[in-house]
């Protein structure tokens, strides 16, 4: 019997496990895909927002200011990838200059530090090749960008590190309430728990109609991305968006922190989790982007992708008690990337009011380290190479991964299965060539650690399966 | 002292060639270094034949010619490292790299050859829209499954592209088995050598369906099929001509792209049209004493045009040192693609450094019927050379004699027109 079961490990899965993980309590998390961060948490803008864009008094507005500001802390101690390198929403028409005050008095009411209103010129001189038609911008020296995924990752490692249970390829198909909490019927076999904390994402609302009357409806909203080469890294020095519509916060172009250039997103209502690219969204990014900077070179693409926004028709996050004993942290669109550890924060008052009454532990082992072999100074290269030879085999050219990181990443307490996973923990694959040259590389690496014949080897999810058999190995038919 | 006379980055057909060359012409002391665990390059996955005809008046397959090398190497005093990446090469000729043997090194070198080859044109630079399942692979990495691992990547195959690795991977795939349903060409004609596309497909009865794309990729973790649709003479999708094929694989042959990473890095100036560096006419860079040859200078057609060039700077760097490693200042005619013609390389002749005459390769932009070339200088016709047909797909070469060059004003012009049959 756990204390406590977190349903879903993206980033709020993770950040609720790792605020739960400071407590002497038993809790599981389970994950229905055979990795931790595979939904909306990967296919974002990996930006952590200042502050100013919800309504002043939501929940989003609060938690997002309170969550960026742990983040800082949070990716220091855990070793993630961030920048604080600020963002401009900027005003092409005199139109839209009214949509900047209003901006900036909303984040001034929710506490957003350090402000400011800029001239067309003065924005120009921040970001040089800003349009020549902005008019005025707002400057927000708050927002970040980070590694989403890697963000995830650390805290659910950190997690496991201190004792939470995380069960893979555990997807929830049932739920009932016992005397003590609940049995949760699982593909991974039965569960029970006393409290669940429903952090499904997209599949929150199905989730919760299995114990509650039904509260919100998810209208899953698709974004469309191009992250381009990192010959594109420089062209902007600060996220830059546009003035936000009905339809979002627009189209931005934003530095990331792997030193490559993204554009996106778009907006659309699609059905379910389909996170395919469409012609007429590619087309769009380029009409978009180039709107705010003109030079931006969209034919340095390396990857074009898709994520699905967990939009419900509750126009704050739903994060609140259900019933007795079940937490709902849903709809949790953007800015959720940024309130995540708020959120996390939020759900363990929740399971408090319910009754959950663990004391902290005396222990908490907040750190993780990553060896990062392209970032190093030269003599710590070298030191690197000469005391473990695996540093020093270059398996993913473009970005410079080693051999030495992806064993270590295979040897993490919630280690890779599949090639993407590899790529999501070390960089491996994610560089112009998209894998071409070392995918089969550190197919072979994981197939040589896991044990596992080449074929059961995934691309990413359970069944994407990249080699279907072997050839007839010079035997004829 | 440096620690080597001169450093090859890169041991495939590019850097064997430059190295053994310059090893005949005299240097004692060159590093080949080599990313991959063994010399040869992608040769070594090309075990089909046709390699070497023109060098070796001979047809091998690519991993007999690249052991010809490999061998004649072994013969040298060339020191080899392989399993070893570099990592950057400064103007000055600083080699940093890192290696399993070795760890990781700073080297010095009077002169330096860069041979790091190309890679090949992913799904994102394309921007085919769809899902992104499994199932989807360059050529080339589906090539190294099945030729060196021995795995296959997919049962029923369609290609996009007709470049020569996507042809050469059609026949592969159904020689071991797998059903190709067909290759499908943006351009209204292949990109590919004609050979390979009677050898390759018409051979197996594998349609080529030239003026398409693909314009949906569908599958939730593998690939289940593809969208094929026409395009008009805007290469835009023409609506209503789509037809879905139900496949688990596609295979992408959209093109090579030189790998200059180093080159940028070290401030070099690129070629925008090649992608490679601007060279001089022994393929020597902007640098002073850094050169560069085979598929990271120009994505070549041939192997045996790759060891030509290869040897070229090989030579060209010996000259260099013996030379005593001069600061360049002798004056160039710089050479422009005039009408119909991509790029040319060289970029520059230095008729004071050409002995008889000097080489220039070029792609053609579009196929042509009968035609000729045309070098131009200040509106003045030098030389026209014939043609009986012209293909992007196949490398042309001219020579130009120094007597032509002479004549020049500051810059030629290459182009070319078709003529009445």
């Amino acid at each position: 019997m756990y204390d406590v079961a977190i349903v879903g490990c993206g980033v709020i899965g993770a950040a609720t496990a790792y605020a739960l993980a400071r407590y002497d309590a038993k809790v599981v998390v389970l994950e229905a895909e055979n990795d931790v961060a595979t939904g909306t948490t990967k296919a974002n803008s990996a930006i952590l927002h200042a502050g100013y864009d919800p309504k002043p008094g939501t929940k989003m507005a609060r938690l997002n200011v309170e969550g960026v500001a742990l983040a800082a802390e949070i990716c220091e101690a855990l070793d993630v990838p961030r920048k604080a390198c600020g963002s401009l929403v900027v005003a092409f028409t005199e139109a839209e200059l009214p949509t900047l005050q209003t901006l900036l008095a909303q984040g001034q009411a929710s506490g957003v530090p350090g402000l400011q209103l800029l001239g067309g010129a003065e924005a120009r001189a921040l970001e040089p090749n800003l349009s020549a038609e902005a008019v005025g911008a707002l400057y927000a020296p708050t927002a970040a960008i980070v590694s989403p995924w890697d963000y995830a990752l650390a805290m659910a490692e950190v997690a496991v590190k201190n004792g939470v249970t995380l069960c893979r390829n555990t997807r929830v198909t049932g739920i009932e309430k016992t005397v003590a909490g609940w049995a949760l019927e699982t593909t991974g076999g039965a569960v029970s728990a006393r409290y669940i904390v429903n952090a499904a994402g997209l599949g929150a609302e199905a989730l919760h109609n299995l114990v509650a009357p039904h509260r919100f409806t998810t209208q899953p909203n698709r974004g469309e991305y191009d992250l381009l080469d990192k010959s594109e890294g420089a062209r902007v020095n600060h996220v830059v968006f546009q003035c936000p519509t009905a339809a979002g916060k627009g189209v931005l172009v934003a530095p990331t922190v792997h030193g490559n250039c993204i554009v996106g997103p778009t907006a659309e209502p699609v059905a379910g989790e389909d996170t395919a690219t469409t012609a007429a969204g590619i087309t769009a990014l380029e009409a978009a982007a180039k709107k705010s900077i003109p030079s931006v070179n969209l034919r340095a693409t390396i990857r074009s992708f898709a994520g699905v926004r967990a939009n419900t028709d509750d126009p704050d996050f739903i994060i609140e008690t259900a019933v007795p004993g079940f937490i709902d942290l849903a709809g949790i669109r953007s800015p959720g990337l940024s309130a995540a550890p708020a959120i996390g924060l939020e759900a363990v008052r929740l399971l408090q009011e319910n009754g959950f009454a663990a004391p902290k532990k005396a222990y908490f082992d907040n750190t993780r380290r990553v060896t990062r072999f392209a970032a190093l100074p030269p003599a710590e290269k070298a030191a690197l190479a000469a005391k473990k030879p695996a540093y020093g085999r270059v398996i993913c050219r473009c970005e410079t991964v080693t051999e030495g990181e992806i064993l270590d990443a295979i040897h993490t307490p919630i280690p890779p299965v599949s090639v993407d996973g590899v790529k999501r923990r070390t960089g491996a694959g994610m560089g112009r060539c998209q894998g071409g040259f070392c995918g089969p590389r550190v197919l072979e690496l994981l197939a040589k650690e896991s044990g596992l014949p080449p074929e059961k080897i995934p691309q990413d999810k359970a069944g994407s399966n990249i080699l279907l058999g072997q050839t007839k190995q010079g035997k004829g038919e | 002292m440096t620690d080597y006379q001169l450093i090859v980055v890169g041991g495939g057909p590019a850097g064997l060639a430059a190295a053994i060359a310059a090893w005949e012409e005299g240097l004692t002391k060159i590093l080949v270094v080599e990313r991959d665990r063994d010399l040869g390059g992608i040769l070594n996955q090309c075990i089909h034949n046709g390699f070497g005809l023109h060098h070796f008046g001979e047809e091998l397959t690519g991993p007999e010619y690249a052991g010809r090398f490999v061998q004649k190497l072994a013969e040298t005093g060339v020191s080899v490292l392989t399993d070893a990446m570099v990592l950057e090469v400064t103007p000055e000729k600083q080699v940093r790299l890192v290696s399993r043997e070795m760890g990781y090194q700073e080297l010095t070198a009077q002169a330096v050859v860069l041979a790091m080859g190309c890679r090949e044109r992913t799904r994102g630079a394309i921007g085919t829209p769809g899902t992104r399942p499994a199932g989807v692979f360059t050529a080339g990495a589906a090539q190294r499954y099945v030729n060196i691992e021995g795995q296959m990547p997919g049962k029923r195959v369609v290609i996009l592209g007709s470049g020569d690795i996507g042809l050469i991977m059609a026949r592969r795939m159904t020689l071991e088995g797998a059903k190709v349903l067909a290759c499908v060409e943006l351009m209204p004609y292949s990109g590919g050598l004609t050979r390979n596309i009677v050898q390759c497909l018409q051979d197996y009865d594998i349609p080529l369906y030239l003026s398409h794309t693909i314009t949906e990729i569908r599958g939730k973790n593998r690939l289940s099929g593809v969208t094929v649709a026409q395009v008009g003479p805007d290469r835009a999708p023409i609506p209503g001509t789509e037809q879905d094929f139900a496949c688990d694989t596609l295979l992408l042959s959209v093109g090579l792209v030189p790998e200059n990473e180093l080159t940028r890095a070290a401030g070099i100036p690129i070629d925008p049209h090649t992608n490679g560096a601007v060279v001089y006419e022994n393929r020597e860079t902007e640098c002073p004493g850094i050169f560069a040859c085979g598929n990271v200078l120009q994505v070549h057609d041939l192997v045996d045009y790759v060891t030509a060039e290869s040897e070229l700077a090989g030579r060209a760097a010996a000259a260099y040192l013996a030379g005593g490693c001069p600061a360049d200042d002798e004056p160039y005619i710089a050479v422009d693609a005039g009408a119909a013609i991509g790029y040319t390389v060289p970029q520059r002749i230095r008729p004071g450094k050409i002995d008889k005459s000097a080489e220039l390769f070029f792609r053609v932009r579009a196929p042509m019927k009968k035609s000729r070339i045309l070098v131009t200088s200040g509106g003045v016709q030098l030389a026209a050379y014939p043609r009986e047909r012209l293909a992007p797909g196949e490398m042309e070469r001219i020579q130009l004699p120094k007597s032509l060059l002479q004549k020049a004003m500051g810059s030629i012009t290459v182009s070319a027109e078709e003529v009445a049959e």
